[in-house]
């Protein structure tokens, strides 16, 4: 037990200290990396991807997938730029109404997942494509800008010397992290993707607490999504696109098991922060965008292939050991 | 009659074609360990389940502490203090010990769980058990011995004032069910009623204090501890004329086509022995004794550990179904529906399976020749269907067990595995499954045969081995065959060295 206690702990710190090496090599070979600005240049830009994959790693846990985060960002960049600049909405309903359009959308996937019992993935990847769809007809793929003045304090302003957007990544980690690990609610997340048939003979509703989670996702994404639309000031029906992928790689590389049961928004904050570093790295170091793409790919695929292989061996690990205790004296 | 904390009144059971339960009546008095026993499809499983309220019964009433039921909901018989613990574990292997213990009812304060005090008191309850361990652990990190205990701790838990307990022992080490025994001997000191199925009739002994049998879905017996013994139990559970018959054979041959020695790994252990040219070979034992995990070990499908496969007086290694395919062995899986056939395909789909590559020409398939082939095997072994074309999930039972078995004849293979070769099928496809084995072996070919059916395996084996637990606990001659002595050795207690 105590043998594989440490594998576990060292394959969480492995992908650390992936983390730590990407740091050093770039601060090698990426110009201008190490300075104070890019930082804070990166933790903008890492916000919407970050409060997203706490969204992700809650319906993840359960043992779903959403990926129709991506356009959920789209659709509402849209509907406020065009709101607060076609129809002279201030920048608080506006926000708000972002915000209910994350939930709705994420109520949405939840119902109809439950209801339905389609995968997750198929009904996730429906609504991807209606959402980008209703986008484009919005904004006739045009982008729209011009917003009140004090709309962009969210993702370009600084509190006590700290981004904005930063500390609301902040509190959205911690609340995360404490709805998984001292709410209730989150441990049932545990078990509904670890063995839903148990959870449900125990009496737990597993239907409602699915739909919990793509809504707890779903708001996070309208969180993030007014980030973005802050932080560049434009929008844009192409500015979530792919933004799904970015969102389940970190996660998958911070451990959480695309199978369900498995993962912590902290292991998905050192995903969050390779694929960012990553990012900002390729870019400083002029690597154009489509081989970045070719790097990030590989990188998700590296990391399933090794969720996998660790769940493997933990399965015969399991099996040998349920043989010895059955041959022991 | 006022301390039968549950009575059973006149259950019967009926589902299509088949009276499951008769006409069962049986009183469980409160604080007692009730055994029930009788034989594989004896109705055991079946009149637990309306008292756990996974089925309704077609007739009869339930009665709990005087109260009347027509049928029980899982809802409704928790409430009246029912608590079963499953044969397959409901727990979540990635949450503690106490949070399974919890799982459902939480305790907490506003939205945030009492992670302390339900390790407290999970703690309390392992102790009240007389049980070492650390409630903090996760379950998915116990051992299945310590996973039961937790199992149990979850029905304790609700206050169950009858406990029933499906075949407990049987994923456990001897020293696990010593542990087990002591937790059941505690509850019943406080009074809980423990309604106990097992196969070992050891475990019966040591434990219950009044034993009923079942038998084809019937009452037969109800005996206090002390007024009976094995022999009469045995005599009980199988007291029974045999309804099928089986094709006569002259098995005479001495040619060995395989030779197994001391063949350990996937849960068996040290396995011995030879397999003749046209015999049929009978593997009796209990579920879980490790019958199908050997069939894997001959077949490809799980890694051998030490021990040698000797076939043809070759040493021979299988390393993958592909292999065991290639040289001659063939298994028709106990899960016909899942492993045996694809249920969306057709007749003709499925029966060229394993012949593709000999019915094609450069890679394509030459559709006449299938056509020859699936038709020769439909009336071959009188596969009834409307047509070749036919999807294989509209066939019987017994027609898709022979749409397996033709899959396999047309490798021409020497060695047929059968797991469990008539379950789940009538008894007049029995009958015809029976005359196809005895046409394969006629021919020289050989069969392992894995059964939980005693007369099966009685009618049709030329000699059988038994196991238990994993280990090889005898081997039989034709001439020794008698059910008693099958019974014994399949519920062996196998000492661990």
């Amino acid at each position: 037990m105590n043998r594989k206690l440490n594998m576990e702990k060292i394959s969480g710190y492995g992908v650390f200290f992936v983390l730590i090496g990407m740091l050093v090599l770039f601060s090698f070979i990426a110009p201008h990396f190490l300075e104070v600005n890019n930082f804070f240049n990166v933790s903008r830009q890492i916000c919407t991807l970050g409060i997203v994959s706490v969204g992700m790693t809650i319906v993840m846990i359960t043992g779903g997938i959403d990926l129709s985060v991506g356009y959920q960002i789209s659709l509402i960049n849209v509907t406020c730029a065009w709101l607060m600049v076609n129809a002279g909405v201030g920048t608080v309903p506006a926000i708000l109404t972002g915000l209910l359009m994350g939930t709705g959308i994420g109520l949405l996937n939840g119902i109809i997942i439950v209801k339905s019992g389609v995968a997750p993935l198929i009904v996730t990847l429906a609504i991807m494509n209606t959402l980008n769809g209703i986008s484009y007809i919005i904004s006739k793929g045009i982008p729209i800008f011009g917003f009140p003045k004090n709309f962009s304090v969210f993702g370009q302003g600084n509190f006590l010397g700290m981004p904005i957007s930063l500390i609301i990544m902040v509190i959205v980690f911690i609340l995360g992290a404490v709805l998984l690990r001292k709410v209730y609610i989150g441990k049932y997340f545990y078990a509904i993707g670890s063995n839903e048939e148990a959870a449900k003979l125990s009496g737990i509703s597993v239907g409602r607490l699915k739909i919990l989670a793509y809504t707890i996702c779903g708001l996070l994404s309208g969180v993030g999504a007014i980030l973005l639309l802050s932080r560049t000031n434009s929008g844009l029906s192409s500015n979530g696109a792919g933004f799904e992928f970015n969102v389940i790689t970190a996660c998958v590389l911070g451990g959480v098991s695309s199978n369900g049961g498995k993962g912590t928004v902290f292991g998905a904050l050192v995903g969050v922060l390779i694929v960012g570093f990553l990012d900002n790295g390729l870019l400083l170091m002029d690597v154009n965008q489509y081989t970045q793409l070719v790097v990030k790919g590989l990188l998700m695929l590296i990391a399933v292939i090794y969720d996998t292989q660790m769940r493997k061996k933990s399965e015969v690990v399991k099996k040998v050991k349920s043989i010895n205790a059955n041959n022991e004296v | 009659m006022g301390d039968n904390i549950l009575e059973l009144r006149d259950i019967t059971k009926l589902y299509p074609g088949v009276k499951a339960l008769d006409h069962v009546s049986i009183s469980f008095r409160r604080g007692e360990v009730h055994a029930l026993v009788g034989e594989n499809g004896a109705g055991k499983s079946t009149l637990i389940k309306t008292v756990s309220g996974a089925i309704e019964p077609t007739e009869g009433r339930i009665c709990v502490e005087g109260r009347e039921f027509e049928a029980l909901t899982p809802a409704l018989s928790r409430e009246n203090g029912i608590a079963i613990v499953y044969q397959e574990f409901t727990l979540v292997p990635v949450l503690t010990a106490a949070e399974n213990i919890f799982l459902g009812e939480f305790l907490r304060k506003g939205i945030f769980s009492c992670q302390r005090e339900m390790s407290e008191l999970a703690k309390k309850l392992f102790q009240r058990l007389n049980i070492q361990m650390d409630p903090d652990v996760k379950v998915g990190e116990l051992t299945t011995g310590y996973q039961q205990i937790v199992e149990i701790a979850k029905a304790v838990l609700k206050n169950a004032k009858i406990l029933i307990m499906d075949e407990p022992s049987a994923p456990l080490t001897n020293r696990e069910v010593e542990a087990m025994f002591q937790i059941v001997e505690t509850l019943k000191a406080e009074g809980v009623t423990i309604i106990y199925i097992s196969h070992r009739l050891e475990e019966i002994f040591r434990l219950a204090d009044r034993v009923s049998v079942l038998r084809d879905g019937q009452y037969i017996a109800t005996k206090a501890i002390q007024d009976t013994d094995k022999d009469d139990l045995v005599r009980l559970m199988v007291g029974r004329t045999l309804k099928e018959t089986y094709p006569e054979r002259n098995f005479t041959q001495k040619e060995t086509v395989l030779e197994v020695n001391h063949l350990t790994g996937n849960g068996v252990k040290n396995i011995s022995f030879t397999l003749k040219k046209g015999e049929i070979l009978g593997f009796g034992g209990l579920v879980g004794a490790g019958r199908t995990e050997l069939a894997a070990l001959l077949f490809g499908s799980a890694k051998i550990k030490s021990g040698e496969i000797i076939l043809r007086g070759k040493k021979f290694d299988p390393n993958s179904p592909n292999a065991a395919i290639r040289n001659g062995i063939c298994l028709v899986p106990e899960d016909r529906k899942q492993q045996g056939l694809i249920l969306e395909m057709t007749v003709q789909e499925n029966l060229t399976m394993a012949v593709r590559k000999k019915l094609s020409k450069r890679g394509i398939m030459r559709e006449s020749d299938s056509r020859e082939f699936s038709e020769k095997y439909v009336k071959d072994l009188t596969i009834r269907t409307p047509g070749i074309f036919q999807r294989v999930k509209n066939l019987s039972g017994g027609n898709q067990q022979k749409v397996v078995l033709g899959k396999w004849l047309g490798v021409d293979p020497e060695i047929l595995i059968f797991d469990e070769p008539t379950r789940g099928i009538d008894v007049g496809a029995k009958q015809e499954i029976y005359k196809i084995m005895t046409e394969i072996v006629r021919q020289g070919k050989s069969i392992i045969m894995i059964s939980s059916d005693m007369e099966e395996l009685l009618g049709m084996s030329d000699r059988m081995v038994m196991l238990s637990k994993g280990r090889q606990t005898g081997m039989l001659e034709k001439e020794e065959f008698t059910q008693e002595r099958v019974l014994n050795y399949i519920s062996e207690v196998v000492e661990d060295e």
